[in-house]
């Protein structure tokens, strides 16, 4: 609903991150073959797709967890084929899990809390000693996760161990330890997966509402249709490894690609 | 209390200044924030009102316009009640949950100009239905979060209409303006106005003036001992006459701090935090969590149990005796002291509970057990009566005289009188002017002599505490001219935990009869426990064994109806367990969890007439409602146990 609104913000052509004729193999196993597409600043960009279609590699690729054999990646203008996962932390891409990946044991907060070590400049020496310096650090790293945990309205559970919270809430804590990194570039994979209405309702619109005012560019792969429609500005589709669409949503619904590889082709 | 008594103020808005002025320092507002406790001396507070009153001034808001409060407790939003009555303009509170029909229907009744909300939802809700408040001129609101992107022409960050107010003080005439304002403020004026949660039809604002308001909570400090060093956790609707009484009214009269939870969902927490010495909550609240407590020893360590279920057992013996001051032998005190030490200081404790002086619960029947728990762990819980007509209210138990199944003799200055069907009418110093725009409903309450009819059925026990058994009107006879209160009789079998819900027939019939509704978690527990399998809700509603140990709490509710002398004809003849839960979204609820009595009476038909023609079972087809909103029919056998009826013996004794 305020999808328009949003578009016009965004400064058109501004690529924040660019795919080119990335391919993946995992031995004979084709995962993505020759796929090339761009992220803008600002925008929320759904990667959709049947199961196996190659979208999870897709985010494993852009922070860079998998190396693609073929293809280039540029992320704000600096192009590379290599990547480790803690450089592209760094450089600002943050995500979430299909399966949450939260550590059980720790509660909300220091789930969230272990999102800012990136940005943690006191040594382990100074940690230890939990006065001065790394203390005030500290202090600033809390508010900016009690931040967090307002925007995301997890008051109630800040203190219990992630293990102990319902599902809906652990992606919630999920989304608040990418957001601890004030990512760039945040991805998120399956965000609405195993929720009821309310709570995909409610994630929606922190999505939104990520994209709005901290106006973090947001790429996500969803299986939710109708969430996919609402939230994003553009869509790409990938069958087998392959895009087989990419554009705004309206478009990419009347694709006849799509409907086929959603629906089945008649033989 | 003498710095209270000193004066006569008879606005809030003086009695903040006063206590700005003799309690500068102290507390007067508390709100946990990004995880911190922040707080606001009744100094501060008073300039924040004063720069909210000017603000608001500023942008229109005049003397006797009404202005809408939507949203949670939140420190701000309460100023802003505090601003409007400084200004003599009338605050109207609505329930921050109330859809926006609800919503549309208050605001647009009550002629708001003005609406304070919290947040971008309230923000939301009220643009939704703009359309009916043509009145509506401004929206100030407390968080900003999401609001940016709005146009801002007639909606205004509360914090900008302080900031405002703060630039305009500085003009020395404009600050003696507003003390000129607040000087003139009469406690006749109009101070606020309540809107009934309206159960029956549309809800209906309820007009309170300042004078009296503050008369009923000065009644009530004293009553209680209420001084500026207690504290509350606000955590009730603002929109409810709890509040506005027990928090913003006393803690005004009496200076004390209101502590704003962080968010609904964290007032468990929050309230532990606290540590409040003043508190309320529903009896709901208090069932919650005593089962939260109980539930969570059954995972603690054997040695802990034990010591657990042995010093409740000592509890249960001499605890409520020692908290009323009775005759203890040294041998329980002892005892009980050492449980004191060992379980219940510390449970109290892990509750928030363990400064409470003072601890109250009204709105439905507590259970005795329920009540002696806590009493019986030295948690000083009493029970009152009354109604937003009221200011809150009618009766209260005192300290050290109460009885469970009361609700304790009226408050000073409060008169009381039952009319001839038993209903209760009563007089008190806060009651209220009327109802808004209805002088029609507030004839048809009021009496002749000024008296109001609370339409609560009730009788005076022996030694004046007032015993209420239903609403007026629900209270039916038996063909045999016996009394038939159907609540009292439902709430007696819902004490047991293993009764969720029960509703009772007998109006214009020969006998009672009843329908009871099994609690799955604690029927299902206690299956587990004794190997009884079962596939679904149906099949364990019933079970044989089920009806044998409902059959037990019935047997007992009827031994108990029997030994008043006024309910034993209104004894249970025949009951049956139902196929199914009661449930709001099939309309058999109402959405505050009352059952409505009438409709289920029409949907089970089939099953009443097989309750009065004797047979030992009925077949029943009934039309649910899914989570997700699909239809679909459950049909079920059910059977109906005739019960024994036990001789009103007491009838004799008692004479």
């Amino acid at each position: 609903m305020r999808a328009p609104d949003m578009d016009a913000g965004v400064t058109a052509g501004d690529v924040l991150l660019a795919v080119e004729n990335v391919s993946l193999r995992f031995g004979g196993v084709k995962a993505i073959t020759d796929v090339s597409f761009d992220i803008r600043k600002g925008e929320i960009r759904a990667i959709i797709g049947p199961n196996g279609a190659g979208k999870t590699s897709m985010l494993n690729v852009i922070n860079g967890f998998y190396h693609p054999q073929d293809g280039r990646i540029t992320f704000k203008g600096r192009t590379r084929s290599k990547m480790r996962p803690y450089v592209a932390a760094s450089q600002g891409i943050a995500r979430t899990f299909q399966n949450v990946a939260l550590f059980k044991g720790m509660t909300t907060l220091d789930n969230i809390m272990a999102g800012r070590t990136l940005k943690m400049r006191r040594g382990f020496f100074w940690q230890m000693l939990r006065h001065g310096p790394a203390m005030a650090e500290e202090i600033e790293h809390r508010k900016v996760v009690e931040e967090i945990i307002d925007f995301l309205e997890i008051e109630a559970i800040r203190k219990v161990p992630v293990g102990r919270l319902p599902y809906g809430l652990q992606k919630r804590v999920e989304l608040g330890r990418a957001l601890a990194m004030e990512p760039e570039l945040l991805l998120l994979d399956e965000p609405m997966a195993g929720m009821n209405l309310e709570e995909k309702e409610d994630m929606c619109r922190f999505i939104l509402d990520v994209n709005s005012q901290f106006g973090t560019t947001i790429a996500l792969i969803e299986h939710d249709m109708g969430v996919v429609m609402d939230l994003s500005d553009r869509v790409v589709v990938l069958e087998y490894g392959r895009k087989i669409a990419d554009g705004v949503p309206d478009e990419v619904k009347s694709n006849q690609a799509v409907i086929d590889a959603y629906l089945g082709v008649p033989h | 209390m003498t710095a209270v008594d000193s004066v006569r103020a008879d606005t809030f808005a003086k009695l903040l200044a006063h206590n700005a002025a003799v309690r500068g320092d102290r507390p007067a507002f508390r709100h946990k924030d990004l995880g911190i406790w922040q707080t606001w001396t009744w100094a501060e507070v008073y300039e924040n009102v004063r720069c909210l009153a000017v603000g608001l001034e500023r942008l229109g808001l005049k003397h006797g316009e009404a202005i809408a409060i939507v949203g949670a407790n939140r420190p701000k939003l309460y100023w802003t009640v505090m601003a409007a009555q400084m200004l003599g303009a009338v605050p109207v509170p609505v329930y921050a949950d109330a859809v926006a029909d609800e919503l549309a229907y208050v605001l647009a009744h009550a002629e708001v100009k003005f609406a304070a909300v919290q947040d971008q939802e309230q923000v939301d809700k009220i643009l939704s239905v703009s359309e009916r408040l043509p009145l509506l001129r401004h929206m100030i609101y407390d968080e900003p979060r999401g609001l940016r992107d709005y146009d801002h022409t007639r909606l205004h960050p509360m914090a900008e209409v302080i900031a405002e107010g703060e630039e305009a003080l500085k003009d020395p005439g404009v600050a003696s303006w507003l003390d000129g304002i607040m000087a003139a403020g009469k406690g006749s004026d109009v101070s606020i106005i309540l809107y009934t949660s309206g159960t029956t039809g549309r809800s209906k604002g309820v007009v309170l003036t300042a004078e009296r308001c503050i008369a009923a909570a000065r009644d009530t400090v004293t009553f209680d001992k209420l001084d500026e060093k207690d504290e509350v956790l606000a955590y009730l609707p603002l929109a409810w006459v709890g509040d506005h009484y027990l928090n913003y009214a006393q803690g005004l009269v009496a200076g004390f701090c209101m502590a704003c939870p962080e968010s609904a969902e964290t007032a468990m927490q929050d309230l532990k935090e606290i540590g409040p010495t003043f508190y309320f909550a529903p009896p709901r609240v208090f069932e919650q969590i005593l089962t939260r407590v109980m539930i969570r020893m059954e995972d603690a360590g054997r040695l802990k149990r034990r010591m657990f279920h042995y010093f409740i057992g000592v509890a249960k013996r001499y605890g409520e005796k020692i908290l009323n001051g009775e005759r203890v032998p040294l041998g329980g005190r002892l005892l009980y002291g050492l449980g004191r030490l060992l379980v219940y200081e510390p449970l109290k404790n892990v509750l928030g509970f363990s400064r409470i002086r003072v601890a109250y619960t009204a709105g439905e029947a507590i259970g005795p057990d329920l009540f002696s728990f806590y009493r019986s762990l030295g948690l000083n819980l009493k029970q009152l009566y009354g109604q937003t007509e009221a200011f809150l209210y009618v009766t209260a138990q005192p300290d050290g005289a109460i009885k469970p199944d009361t609700v304790g003799p009226p408050m000073p200055n409060v008169e009381i009188r039952l009319s001839e069907s038993g209903e209760v009418l009563f007089r008190s110093p806060g009651m209220f002017v009327g109802y808004f725009k209805d002088d029609e409903k507030t004839k048809e309450v009021l009496t002749e002599d000024g008296f109001i009819k609370t339409g609560d059925a009730g009788f005076f026990d022996p030694a004046g505490h007032l015993k209420i058994i239903d609403r007026a009107k629900d209270v039916g006879k038996l063909n045999d001219g016996s009394l038939f209160p159907p609540k009292y009789i439902e709430n007696k079998l819902k004490f047991f935990p293993n009764i969720k819900e029960a509703v009772a027939f007998g109006h214009e019939r020969d006998y009672v009869s009843c329908f009871i509704n099994i609690d799955l978690t604690a029927v299902g527990n206690w299956a587990e426990r004794n190997n009884v399998v079962y596939g679904s809700y149906q099949e364990l509603a019933g079970h044989p064994l089920v009806y044998d140990m409902i059959e037990k709490n019935v047997d007992e509710v009827n031994r108990s109806l029997a030994a008043e002398p006024m309910m034993a004809g209104a004894q249970i003849r025949r009951f049956l367990i139902l196929h199914k839960e009661l449930d709001a979204d099939d309309g058999e609820l109402t959405r505050t969890q009352k059952v409505r009595r009438g409709f289920i009476a029409e949907r089970y038909a089939p099953l009443i007439t097989a309750l009065y023609d004797g047979s030992g079972e009925a077949d029943i087809t009934t039309e649910v409602t899914f989570e997700d909103g699909r239809k679909g029919t459950i049909s079920a056998r059910v059977k109906i146990r005739d019960m024994r009826i036990y001789p009103a013996a007491v009838k004799e004794k008692a004479a």
